[in-house]
């Protein structure tokens, strides 16, 4: 029944999906973190990019961005991201795009997990002597995660999901080579199911283990 | 140590030449409503003052705009002869110097009892990790709550709670301790505790600004009293003569309200 799987590399076009996700993650994670400081900060110029940010990249459809990475990055300004041939080029390009977009729901999904922490805890902060970015990086942010487990396992789902994208610039994960089984083998649905069950195997983990952590660090006021 | 009463005698006879919190006409609106009107007053090195008045008379704010947590609109605030730096490292440094102590504790909700009083030393004082902790459990020994050092704020009675704020301020070595209704958020079998640790730092001559309604703790520990209502200081004299023979209408009036709870 499953004949017709032999001569196509599942598991390696998984792996890359895996990839993808692992680096844009990372990647977002960080970007995420720094976009919500910049919201919360006090110098209007940094607020101002913070907000403009979020609200142009969150209203652009990522197949858009992606897009971009390709046709405005490297085929037009030549932009490689220090890679020489054409699959990593690819591949970085689809995770910087992918960061890019991720970015900013993480930002957002971390500014509501900002407001929930109380007032109180940034004044204590700043009465025994703390800048404002010791403020952030020891007081609000990790609290801030904290509450945001949950919000976050949800970008992180989408994400996963959204690596898809990534097979329109050519990038030999999951839902390129299922485009191409589709093209070439006549079982059509069996493709489908399996590539569906391939992705609840990687994103049902995910939010159950997120989900289990959530409660673990949730901070008890 | 005979510090209190030395310091009292010099707050009776007028020579405080030893200024350590100046606050000089100083102005504060919120919107239209005028919650700091022309302010002056001054504490002295080992002093304790209690302030006390109606809800909204603006001592809450009087006790923020001490440290900056609250900005004045005119005026000045000189901390042991400096004035108060515009927002930046400057004032970080100034706010170390001057403890604060809230209604709320606002103990640092994911950290333990023992990381909220060593954050301070370590990320503003500089100190090394394992002399912070020796220091901070020396403080919650002093506080009693010792015994407490691993757990987490939330599993800590509001009494405890509230006694580790002061630790954690105290381990700054501050140089004024600023106490905004300390035991107002506080079950009544708790509020002794709390008073008896702030006693204690009294008797060790601390220099204190207490905002609290507690008459007990403002007769044995104030030097002073200021009387606050509507923005403004109305009085300000010794607990003994505050609390037996108050001048003003104002303080009558609200010395008949809470005496007859
Ligand atoms: N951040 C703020 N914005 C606007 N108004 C404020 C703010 N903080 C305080 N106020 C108002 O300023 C006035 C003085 O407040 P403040 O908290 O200093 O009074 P208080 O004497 O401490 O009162 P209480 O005994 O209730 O604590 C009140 O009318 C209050 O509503
Ligand atoms: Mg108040």
């Amino acid at each position: 029944m499953f004949d017709f799987l032999t001569g196509y590399d599942l598991l390696g076009a998984f792996w890359v999906t895996v990839q993808l996700t692992v680096y844009s993650a990372i990647g977002s994670l960080v970007w995420g973190t720094l976009l919500a400081a910049m919201r919360v900060s006090p110098v209007p110029l940094m607020r101002g990019f913070g907000t403009a940010y979020v609200n142009i990249v969150r209203n652009i459809p990522l197949t858009v961005i992606i897009v971009f990475t390709s046709l405005g990055l490297f085929q037009t300004l030549s932009i490689s991201l220090g890679a020489k041939d054409f699959t990593t080029i690819n591949f970085r390009l689809a995770v910087l795009g992918l960061i890019t977009y991720t970015a900013a729901f993480v930002c957002e999904a971390l500014r509501s997990g900002i407001n929930t922490v109380p007032a109180g805890q940034v004044e204590a902060a700043r009465a025994i002597g703390l800048s404002f970015p010791q403020v952030l990086r020891l007081i609000v942010l990790p609290q801030a995660f904290r509450s945001v487990v949950g919000p976050l396992a949800n970008v992180l789902i989408a994400l996963t999901k959204n690596t898809t994208v990534a097979a329109t610039i050519g990038v030999a994960e999951a839902a390129l080579l299922m485009r191409e089984m589709i093209e070439n083998e006549a079982q059509l649905i069996l493709i489908s199911v399996i590539f569906a069950f391939g992705f609840i195997c990687l994103t049902l983990p995910t939010g159950l283990l997120l989900g289990w952590v959530s409660k673990k660090v949730a901070v008890r006021r | 140590m005979p510090v209190r009463d030395d310091a009292k005698d010099a707050r009776d006879d007028g020579r405080y030449a030893d200024a350590l919190v100046v606050l000089r006409n100083v102005d504060k609106h919120f919107g239209a409503l005028h919650v700091l009107r022309s302010i002056d007053l001054t504490v002295g090195r080992g002093e304790v003052v209690v302030v006390i008045g109606p809800s909204g008379g603006g001592k809450s704010t009087l006790c923020r705009a001490i440290n900056r947590l609250e900005t004045v609109d005119s005026g000045e605030i000189l901390i042991d002869g400096r004035p108060l730096p515009a927002e930046g490292r400057e004032l970080a440094a100034l706010r170390a110097d001057v403890g604060m102590v809230f209604q709320s504790f606002n103990l640092f909700a994911h950290k333990t009892v023992l990381e909220n009083v060593t954050l301070g030393q370590v990320k503003v004082r500089k100190k090394d990790k394992r002399a912070a902790e020796r220091r901070a459990r020396e403080l919650l020994d002093r506080v009693g709550v010792a015994s407490q050092a691993d757990k987490y704020p939330a599993q800590l009675s509001g009494g405890q709670q509230q006694r580790v704020a002061i630790a954690r301020a105290l381990a700054m070595e501050p140089k004024v301790m600023l106490f905004d209704e300390p035991t107002s958020a506080l079950d009544p079998e708790m509020i002794n505790e709390v008073l008896e640790v702030m006693q204690q730092l009294a008797r060790e001559g601390m220099t204190m600004v207490v905002v609290t309604h507690e008459m007990g703790f403002a007769r044995s520990a104030a030097h002073r009293v200021v009387f606050m209502a509507d923005g403004r200081i109305v009085e300000e004299t010794t607990p003994d003569q505050f609390f037996s023979n108050p001048r003003s209408d104002r303080a009558k009036d609200f010395l008949s309200k809470i005496l007859h709870h």
